[in-house]
């Protein structure tokens, strides 16, 4: 995390959103959206600037899953687990993208922040059974070999200084 | 004009302007079960022991359900009583049972409910697990796994206090309170006034135990021990300790202090008589040199408000009277009288309404080589505890009366325990009328009563003086913002601020009460503060010799504090 924090664009987003309690989720969507997590240094300063408590905000990061408190990977690869997905063997998938990049359910995110591997409920894309997405661009019809050369093509690609969107 | 009824349990009631029918079936002398229902907080709704049936046979929560004329209700049927009973179960599933070793054995809703209910089992394993205590706070200790989800606490400390400290995090199974992140209360904006302590109907919050400390003290034959009592006190542990009422008991306080081996005994009050003369002069002072319509004086004897101004307002604190609390000027002056005179060890312990007190023992400011001036703070709570465990029979004593040589106090040091009282203690000293007729309307001037905020207009050193009292540090957050303001209706000279709602009658250390006993405390303080024949501070004859005493040159030193510091204490 670098030393000092830049608030610039933070502010940008209350300021498109209002500053006012009612816009927490909206703000907190706008943050996680440029820094793909959300950061602790913005608590304090969404908190005087929206006039409600740290802990208050807080709360609302941590009820909804979709919010991240920890930072998150480059590529974000969300393996769908809804009900279609997994009969369709969504599981070997999810292993096999876990065990080449050595993480697992509690550690969702490789050190080097390359890649986050997580499970979604259903991407509501059902006929394209299983289906991933990375960084929200969607692979029908994935099996754990398909899923590998996936993952292969995007190390390259970050190795190489590659583009963010797959 | 018409007048609308309801029925409840097939009995005509009123509807005389209750906001819900909870407090319609209360004033109908029925005690309707809740965990989560405060008059003076938002509706939560959480907790459901308040259903009744309706006429249709439909459940409605009391609490968030408003009167309708023509309603008929039922609050005890076989369909309630299984679904409260069942409330309670499950309540008691993942709750840690160890009743008989937590601190509010005996003083727990959820305790009193399940007696109540006939609970004679839980049929559900228990899911409460490991320790998840957090004792960081010098004031109060959390224990999650006696929390209920209630979401009392959460709303005291964001609603009245303004603190928001804690709030509830995660969600489902996983929901807990906390503060951001998970962090421990220390490392929050807890400003230690307990209040949540005071609200939580189970153990899951409890004021930090020093009993323990304190006898070891009172054992030691080579230590000497001294103790003040604060004004608050005496009129909060009459009912607990077998009196019919919360009459003032502080000559019952003494003596069983003394039967518990305390070896001196006094009055805070007569601190807060010091505390009275160094406000009033720094508040005269100001009054001469500073221009109208500048910031007003704060005063600085509440420690949580302290603690507040200094997390949330640090541009303030050189607004904050250098005065010293009541409680250390008079520590101060005691502990240096005692050193004077012998050289034993000597350990000085403040009873006191308040949890916050234990921080401001603490505090660096406050420490001589290290040692703070009040080694232990007690709370009425512990007090309670102590005399308890001792075996004294409380309301068997005969009163007995302070020590010399601090023995003298008036009336004005006793009314600082309620809201309004500072204020009308430093009036006493500083309006020129000494008159009784003069004395008695002061009080009549809007600065008695429990209101949050009140304000009142004298004249003092040849000019209008407005002052402010509030109380609950919501309405000092809300007051600050319309001083800022700079509107002419917010111009005040001098502001007083308690943390707790009502004043140090309400503070967290005092068993928990409702409004109403709360109140009749504060009226406990102003008849104290009729039978005091001495009714202003600076008519104290003890005053003339600890100024030509102990206090000789030593004023500042001893009595006065700065609070605004780059380095605010370790």
């Amino acid at each position: 995390m670098s030393a000092r924090f830049e608030y610039e664009c933070v502010d940008k987003i209350v300021d498109e959103l209002g500053a006012k309690p009612s816009s927490i989720i909206a703000i907190l969507q706008g943050v996680q959206e440029e820094y793909r997590y959300l950061p602790p240094e913005i608590f304090p300063h969404l908190a005087r600037r929206l006039n409600v408590s740290e802990a208050r905000i807080y709360s609302v990061a941590t009820f909804y899953e979709n919010f991240s408190l920890d930072p998150k990977g480059e590529y974000i690869i969300k393996i769908c687990d809804g009900t279609a997905c997994h009969v369709r063997k969504s599981i070997p998938i999810l292993n096999r993208l876990r065990e080449i990049l050595g993480l697992s359910e509690d550690k969702v995110t490789t050190g080097d922040l390359g890649f986050t591997v997580e499970t979604v409920s259903c991407l509501g894309a059902c006929g394209l059974a299983p289906v991933l997405t990375v960084n929200d661009k969607v692979f029908p019809a994935m099996t754990p070999e398909k899923a590998e050369k996936l993952l292969a093509e995007l190390q390259s690609k970050r190795n190489t200084g590659g583009a963010q969107n797959a | 004009m018409n007048r609308a009824y309801m029925t409840i349990d097939n009995i005509p009631v009123e509807i005389a302007g209750e906001k819900n029918i909870l407090e319609l079936i209360r004033k109908a002398g029925i005690e309707l079960p809740t965990f989560c229902y405060h008059s003076e907080l938002s509706i939560y709704g959480a907790c459901r022991m308040c259903m009744v049936e309706t006429g249709r046979g439909a459940l409605e929560a009391a609490c968030s359900t408003p009167p309708k004329a023509g309603m008929h209700i039922k609050t005890n049927t076989e369909k309630l009583r299984k679904y409260r009973k069942m409330i309670l179960e499950l309540l008691l599933a993942n709750h840690c049972r160890d009743c008989t070793t937590c601190g509010n054995n005996g003083s727990c809703r959820l305790q009193d409910l399940a007696k109540r209910f006939n609970i004679q089992g839980v049929r559900f394993p228990n899911t409460a697990e490991g320790n998840d205590i957090d004792d960081s706070s010098l004031c109060i200790t959390r224990d999650q796994n006696k929390c209920i989800l209630c979401g009392d606490c959460v709303r005291m400390c964001n609603e009245i206090q303004d603190v928001g400290a804690i709030d509830f995090a995660h969600r489902g199974a996983n929901m807990k309170v906390s503060a951001v992140f998970g962090k421990s209360l220390a490392d929050s904006p807890c400003v230690g006034c307990g209040q949540c302590a005071a609200v939580c109907p189970t153990g899951a919050i409890v004021v930090k135990d020093d009993t323990g400390k304190v006898w070891k003290a009172l054992d030691d034959r080579a230590v000497k021990v001294t103790c003040q009592i604060a004004p608050a006190v005496r009129v909060a542990v009459g009912r607990d300790l077998g009196l019919h009422r919360n009459e003032n008991a502080i000559g019952l306080i003494i003596a069983a202090l003394r039967r518990l081996g305390f070896d001196e005994i006094y009055d805070t009050a007569t601190g807060a008589d010091l505390t009275v003369l160094e406000e009033s002069a720094e508040f005269l002072k100001r009054l001469e040199t500073a221009r109208a319509g500048g910031t007003p004086l704060f005063t600085s004897c509440c420690p949580a408000w302290v603690q507040f101004a200094e997390k949330k307002y640090p541009e303030l604190l050189p607004s904050l009277s250098t005065a010293r609390s009541p409680m250390q000027m008079f520590a101060s002056v005691i502990k240096e009288e005692t050193s004077r005179i012998s050289s034993r060890a000597h350990v000085h312990v403040a009873i006191m309404p308040c949890t916050a007190k234990k921080f401001e023992a603490a505090r660096a400011e406050f420490r001589q080589d290290g040692t703070p001036m009040v080694d232990y703070v007690l709370t009425t709570q512990e007090l309670i505890r102590m005399i308890r465990e001792s075996g004294v029979l409380f309301s068997e004593l005969t009163p007995e009366a302070v020590d010399m040589p601090f023995g003298a106090s008036t009336g004005a040091g006793v009314i600082f325990g309620v809201t309004g009282g500072v204020t009308e203690a430093v009036l006493r000293r500083i309006s020129n009328e000494k008159s009784a007729g003069a004395l008695m309307a002061l009080s009549f001037q809007g600065v008695r009563g429990m209101e949050g905020v009140k304000t009142t207009a004298i004249t003092a050193a040849g000019r209008e003086v407005r002052i402010a009292m509030v109380s609950g540090l919501k309405n000092a957050a809300d007051l600050i913002e319309n001083i800022r303001s700079g509107r002419e209706e917010y111009r005040f000279d001098f502001v007083e601020v308690m943390a707790c709602p009502g004043g140090c009658v309400s503070g967290a250390g005092q068993p928990p009460a409702g409004s109403a006993v709360k109140e009749d405390r504060g009226r406990g303080l102003y008849a104290a503060d009729k039978m005091c024949s001495i009714k202003r501070s600076e008519e104290n004859p003890l005053m003339m010799n600890l100024y030509n005493g102990v206090l000789k040159g030593r004023v500042h030193e001893l009595l006065h504090v700065n609070y605004n510091k780059e380095k605010i204490h370790a």
